[in-house]
């Protein structure tokens, strides 16, 4: 399932749509627009779009979004909102956490 | 002072024991527990002991913030030459056993010989006792402790047992206490089983007397607990999900070894994470997380509840595996799961059950069924050795090889002996994944560079918690590296080195280290404490704690040689994710660890860090 997500003005308007998949995982369950399944969607954004557009047009509190990956590899808070996206990739957030 | 300045001596062979004064000397140079118990240890017992002879010793020791008001000071660690290893062990526990004993009045326990018969220790305060074991021999863990609250008519009695696995040999067997709190790692258990001592239980009432300046310790504990309860980590993340959030963090990375580490991602991490443990099950509506809990005084609660589905072909007609009991944490729901492949959340709950049941560490158990997989698909091993199809991705083989681990039945008898001995027994040494005959735990060196340094130099045997550089390599922890760089891992493998045995010789749970650093223990140290507990000091506790473990290897024979990585991980590079590509890149790290460690390239201390050491 595919879910167009509206940007809020957070991206710019190119005209033109990629896919992506974003993954919300623990307490950043609750932002995932609906029809989510097993903490991933499917989304059509603006080409162009970055990390931190997509955190700011679903509300996600900044200072939540902790771990911030596209495909497996880490995005550090300064380049998040400058990395754009490009077409199949997968962006992961998680909160702070740990474990071991 | 916060020790009780007491140790109990119990000659297991004579049946005597005896009560010395705590060596206050040797506590203000190694602290307590690892490091105190350590100590001792080595100067009392010959590296070139059999970890399975009377004359090994088997020492239970508290650290200075056990049993007192400190966030987390429950701990307690077993010290021993390792059954698994051939190394030196401490491994450490949690729950509520060690604050008894410190409530008791005791600092540590220190067992030598071994019984003629199975025998538990009764301590009751200063009232000591010996008693026949006969009756709970050949039980389990969980039987063990009904048994002796019933027999004693005390409820609140704790218990520190072994069970079945550890009577029948299994080198990788744990100390349970309350039920399903471990002394997993490097075969403890068996240490203890061999010396034919059962269980030890303990009722203290007495308290933690002798607080240096109870004042500002009250102060140091209250502000020590702000900062966990306002952390992030401490204070809502490792409550609500526990460790389990790791799996898939560790998945999306490429750094969850799966299948006998052949691949670094798993396709059915999701389904075994902490996520799914909190979803409704189809099958009967109910989560497999029941709730979380704490150990003594702690203040962050990750322990985790669960609860299976009656209706799961492990458990449907066993109604004793229908309550709730200790769930998976990371370490074992990632061994029992990725490790073989094996995506089934019940499967893997039912033998993390079994392992607390009969006290076997599910981190060298799975990764010993993962070992068997890859054996059973190469055609080394067959269905009619192992007693089931075995091959990669079955939960039935997974649960069957835990009935017979826990029990030392049939193939049982092979899964105790580890991956190290068991591939070797089968012509394939290179297909056991770890480090000094211990098995690796969740995190593949190939996408976290500095996890194989971690692993390759740890003391015990390879495993996370000598320096979890995950914290920094991947959770940001206390400043982000990257984790497929080799640069600067050497340095900060040794600074997570130093620091941990400090948190885990002061006796307090070494999760406080993802809010707290050596800045928010050392107020609480020096105001419960006599001696010089500055973080100057602290550095050089740390440092000297490491060293004495190490040189006790040493003359155990182990060689910068044993320093080393299964050649998977150096040659077979990452099939998928950010480290696609990439092998781990111990060769560059390891000479720089040893020049930071300050010992000759062959791995040996030099004289004059020894000297400056105090060793």
């Amino acid at each position: 399932m595919m879910h167009t997500l509206a940007m809020k003005g957070h991206a710019p308007e190119t005209g033109a749509t990629i896919a992506v998949t974003l993954k919300l995982f623990a307490m950043l369950e609750r932002w995932l627009p609906e029809g989510a399944r097993r903490n991933e969607i499917r989304l059509a954004v603006p080409a162009g779009t970055t990390p931190a557009a997509i955190i700011a047009a679903l509300d996600l509190p900044a200072a939540l979004c902790a771990i911030v990956l596209i495909d497996g590899a880490f995005v550090e808070p300064e380049r998040r909102g400058t990395r754009a996206l490009v077409e199949g990739e997968v962006l992961s957030i998680w909160p702070p956490i740990a474990g071991g | 002072m916060s020790w009780q300045r007491k140790i109990l001596r119990v000659d297991l062979t004579a049946g005597t024991i005896a009560e010395e004064p705590l060596n206050m000397e040797w506590a203000l140079d190694y602290l307590g527990s690892r490091g105190l118990g350590t100590k001792y240890f080595v100067e009392e017992v010959g590296a070139g002991v059999d970890p399975l002879s009377p004359a090994n010793k088997l020492i239970f020791a508290t650290g200075p913030l056990t049993g007192t008001m400190a966030s987390t000071g429950g701990r307690y660690t077993v010290i021993t030459k390792g059954a698994l290893t051939g190394a030196i062990a401490c491994s450490n526990s949690g729950g509520y056993w060690g604050a008894e004993l410190k409530a008791a009045g005791w600092d540590m326990v220190i067992f030598e010989g071994k019984s003629p018969k199975p025998v538990y220790l009764q301590i009751s305060d200063d009232e000591v006792t010996l008693h026949d074991a006969a009756e709970i021999w050949g039980t389990t863990v969980w039987h063990t402790e009904e048994h002796l609250k019933k027999k004693h008519q005390d409820p609140l009695m704790r218990v520190t047992s072994v069970g079945r696995s550890a009577e029948q040999g299994c080198l990788y067997a744990a100390v349970v206490n309350d039920l399903h709190r471990a002394a997993g790692r490097s075969g403890v258990g068996t240490v203890m089983a061999s010396k034919n001592l059962k269980a030890i239980a303990v009722r203290g009432t007495k308290g933690v007397a002798g607080i240096k300046d109870p004042k500002a310790f009250m102060a140091a504990t209250k502000a020590a607990k702000k900062v966990l309860a306002d952390n992030a980590v401490t204070g809502q993340g490792l409550p609500a999900y526990g460790t389990q959030v790791l799996m898939n963090v560790i998945n999306e990375m490429g750094a969850l070894p799966t299948r006998n580490h052949k691949d670094v991602q798993f396709e059915g991490a999701r389904d075994i994470s902490a996520e799914a443990m909190a979803e409704k099950r189809e099958t009967d509506g109910k989560a497999n997380l029941v709730t979380n809990q704490a150990c003594f005084g702690c203040t962050i609660a990750c322990g985790r509840i669960s609860q299976m589905d009656k209706g799961h072909y492990t458990v449907q007609n066993q109604p004793q595996y229908w309550g709730a009991s200790g769930g998976l944490e990371y370490e074992a729901a990632w061994a029992l799961g990725a490790a073989n492949g094996v995506d089934d959340l019940e499967a893997l709950t039912y033998a993390n059950f079994l392992a607390n049941e009969d006290g076997f560490d599910p981190i060298s158990f799975g990764a010993t069924v993962g070992a068997v997989m890859e054996l059973y698909e190469m055609g080394v091993l067959t269905k009619e050795q192992i007693g089931i199809e075995a091959p990669f991705g079955s939960a039935k083989a997974l649960t069957f090889l835990a009935e017979l681990t826990a029990k030392g039945e049939g193939f049982g008898k092979e899964m105790g002996l580890g991956s190290k001995r068991l591939t070797e027994k089968y012509g394939h040494p290179e297909l056991s994944m770890s480090v000094k005959g211990q098995e690796f735990p969740a995190y593949d060196s190939r996408g976290i560079q500095g996890m194989g340094l971690t692993y390759a130099t740890s003391n015990r045997g390879a495993c996370h918690l000598r320096s979890y550089t995950v914290a920094s390599e991947v959770l940001g922890i206390p400043i982000k590296t990257d984790p497929l760089a080799t640069e600067g891992k050497a340095g900060l493998v040794k600074a997570f080195q130093d620091a941990t045995a400090i948190f885990d010789s002061a006796g307090i749970c070494l999760f406080t280290s993802f809010a707290w650093s050596l800045v928010d223990v050392a107020p609480q140290l020096q105001a419960s404490c006599e001696g010089d507990w500055s973080l100057d000091n602290l550095a050089v506790v740390g440092e000297r704690i490491w060293n004495m473990e190490r040189m006790f290897n040493n003359a155990a024979g182990f060689t910068s040689k044993d320093d080393c990585l299964p050649k998977r991980l150096v040659t077979e590079p990452a099939k998928t994710g950010p480290a696609k590509g990439l092998v781990n890149g111990l060769d560059k790290m390891l000479p720089e660890y040893y020049a930071a460690r300050g010992w000759t390239q062959d791995g040996i201390p030099t004289p004059e860090t020894k000297g400056r050491l105090g060793l």
